[in-house]
């Protein structure tokens, strides 16, 4: 026992001196996996807004890729929200009509019914359990995915992440996985996931050849987007980003006049106090 | 420093009130007429601010909680209805989990400056153990609020931090079994923590009352660090001096505390606490937030368990000695030049340690956590006790107006 409390308290003391020698081998322990790289996001900065088209699009790809296998776990109705992908009232009730909804009826049995603006899109698999069983590992539900993976740009770019307002890593981090199935022989290779294997195969290779990358289907977009991996791999993490954060919209135009409220309250609090106080510093 | 009150309300009813219960009168000392030394800087503000904080986390805190779920299946989704389908729920929300934040990076500059200037010495040592309290209560309030989302580092950051308690000999696993409610975290845990987090903060502001009563029983320290001799001449009164000064820091931090909710909500946060709390699913690193980071390196810094609590325990409640601790006459950090090195020496190893805090406890960063906390511990123990008694001080000026005043031309 007494040994051991010396040696904590011994060994910081000798090596203090070693403390400057010490401070290189840090970086060395950083493992060797590139971080994601930070893409232009329009919601980005204290005036960031959701791009409504970028939005719809993102929602095209979840439902034609993601939902196979993850559930979203939002509302249809959130669609028309604004501040979101803002489509029609009519096109998401068309939308949710096209889902069948496990209910009860009023006699008590089990029924499916056309889906409703009010419902949560519902999951491909009836449970947890079920996508465990399929893929030996349930797929996460997207809503929160966005918020709920991020990575650290290190000291001292996460100081530098404070004052330039970057929040981002979330979106950041599904662009950087879409676009890191960098080995077209090992489709559940990932340049940025950690430790590089990934349980989900390449999802994207459903729009795109694995090995040229060129869209299978080049009208996927009808906008007139062009149909690139870049593109589409943007879209749907723009997406699942307002998925996780629908009030961002809200939340920086508030801010805003919050900001301008609050800077321009504390000029005449500033000037009030000053006035206050001159009686004092001309007596002193 | 206040006396009985001289204050007369100026309507027929006011006074026939004044007269049953004299709450006028009482308000009228403690926040119009208390005299302040005039020579406060605006690290005297962060009392103001934090009063203010504290009413601000009851606020958002008692409209959070009509709308929160206190039970382990629904927690998680209460937080994200309150986020996405309560009106201004977001703001409700950031603004409480910010403020959180907030209050504590006000705290830690309200005790640095206490430090600095040698606040707890005689006759504030009462103010300052009542100080610690708070401090102590904050803790405990921060740490079980922090549990309620019930997300994944809510489950694993309780898990971590109660199972501290097991490091006890004999008792330990017994102690842990009951501030669970059962046998690891869970529903009972979440319940309990719930009905604490709504609590303690009523008795934050009960200690917070305490404190302000003994503030105002022994006068404000200042950077002079001497005491008030001539309350014409060395102060001003509370309102509107004070009140103004405090008003402008408030909407100053204000901003602060803005730029966070409106455009970095999440910048303090964990990414790990948007998922699901999952007693099958450890997080890759579980981290505190950032105002236990300090601590909890020191906890690591140690390998063996119980020492490690300990030392723990030790580096919250070393603060309680301070009055004792600091031999030094002479109040101010403003006269005492080698204290100063030492104090900014310790802000920089408490830094350096919420630094180490937050980074996996491996080779070079164990051995520096080591070092850190030891110099944590050395400016209490060894630092304050010897300086007091070895250093060479500047001249203290004799009262608090001299050291403001363009000093005349020497009289005698």
């Amino acid at each position: 026992m007494i040994p051991s409390i010396l040696r904590s308290l011994v060994r910081p003391l000798a090596l203090c001196a070693a403390f400057a020698l010490a401070a290189p081998a840090f970086a060395q322990q950083a493992e060797e996996q590139p971080i994601p790289t930070h893409q232009s996001w329009s919601f980005a900065g204290p005036f960031g807004r959701y791009d409504t088209a970028q939005l719809q699009r993102g929602f095209k790809v979840y439902k034609e890729v993601c939902s196979n296998c993850h559930a979203l776990g939002i509302p249809f109705r959130t669609l028309s929200q604004p501040g979101g992908p803002e489509f029609s009232k009519g096109q998401v009730e068309a939308l949710a009509a096209t889902y069948q909804i496990d209910d009860v009826n009023d006699k008590g049995e089990a029924i499916k019914r056309p889906g409703r603006p009010a419902d949560t899109i519902p999951w491909i698999f009836a449970n947890k359990a079920a996508a465990a069983a399929a893929f030996g590992k349930a797929p996460p539900n997207m809503n929160l995915l966005a918020k709920a993976r991020s990575f650290s740009d290190g000291f001292p770019w996460f100081v530098v992440n404070l004052f330039t307002q970057y929040q981002e890593q979330g979106p950041d981090w599904i662009y950087a996985i879409l676009n890191g199935y960098s080995k077209p022989e090992d489709r559940k290779w990932n340049l940025y996931f950690p430790g590089h294997a990934i349980a989900m195969p390449s999802p994207l290779d459903s729009l795109f050849d694995p090995k040229t990358g060129k869209a299978l289907n080049a009208g996927f977009y009808t906008d007139g987007t062009p149909v690139t991996k870049e593109q589409v791999s943007k879209d749907v993490a723009a997406f699942l980003m307002w998925a996780a954060e629908p009030s961002l919209d809200a939340r920086k135009r508030i801010g805003f006049r919050v900001m301008a409220f609050l800077i321009a309250f504390a000029f005449l609090a500033y000037f009030t106090k000053k006035k206050v106080w001159s009686d004092v510093h001309a007596h002193a | 420093m206040s006396g009985p009150s001289t204050y007369v309300p100026k309507s027929a009813l006011g006074r026939w009130f004044e007269e049953r219960l004299p709450l006028g009168g009482l308000i009228h000392s403690s926040f119009v007429a208390y005299p302040t030394p005039r020579n406060l800087n605006y690290m005297w503000t962060f009392g103001g601010i934090l009063s203010f904080m504290l009413a601000a986390q009851i606020v958002t805190g008692v409209v959070l909680a009509m709308h929160y779920t206190p039970e382990a299946t629904l927690a998680f989704g209460s937080v994200e209805y309150v986020m996405r389908d309560v009106n201004f729920g977001w703001m409700l929300r950031y603004l409480h989990s910010n403020g959180a934040s907030m209050f504590f990076a006000a705290a830690y500059l309200h005790i640095l400056r206490g430090m600095y200037y040698g606040s707890y010495k005689a006759p504030r040592e009462v103010l300052w153990l009542l100080g610690v309290v708070i401090f102590l209560l904050m803790f405990a309030t921060a740490f079980m609020g922090y549990v309620l989302p019930w997300g994944n580092m809510s489950l694993w950051g309780a898990k971590v931090i109660t199972s501290l308690f097991s490091a006890i000999p004999f008792v330990g696993d017994s102690i842990t079994a009951w501030l669970w409610g059962g046998y690891s975290v869970d529903n009972p845990t979440l319940n309990r923590f719930f009905s604490l987090h709504y609590l303690l903060p009523f008795m934050i502001a009960g200690a917070v009352v305490l404190h302000v009563w003994a503030l105002h029983v022994v006068g404000q320290n200042n950077p002079a660090g001497v005491e008030v001799k001539d309350v014409a001449r060395d102060t001003v009164p509370f309102t509107p001096y004070a009140t103004a000064k405090d008003g402008f820091a408030i909407v100053c931090f204000m901003i602060v505390y803005a730029w966070f909710v409106f455009y970095t909500p999440n910048y303090l946060g964990d990414a790990d606490n948007y998922i699901k709390a999952n007693a099958l699913q450890t997080p890759a690193h579980i981290v505190p937030e950032w105002y236990f980071l300090p601590y909890y390196a020191i906890l690591r810094s140690i390998p063996n368990k119980l020492l490690g609590v300990i030392a723990l325990v030790a580096a919250v409640g070393i603060t309680a000695f301070l009055p004792w601790l600091d031999t030094s006459q002479v109040r101010s950090g403003r006269f005492r030049p080698a204290f100063k090195l030492f104090f900014w020496l310790f802000v920089a190893s408490a830094v350096g340690l919420g630094y180490l805090g937050a980074q996996e406890p491996t080779g070079g960063y164990v051995i520096a956590s080591q070092i850190l906390a030891v110099c944590y511990f050395g400016y209490f123990i060894v630092v304050l006790p010897v300086l007091g008694l070895v250093e060479k001080t500047k001249p203290v000026p004799p009262t608090i107006a001299d050291s403001i005043l363009p000093s005349p031309a020497p009289a005698e």
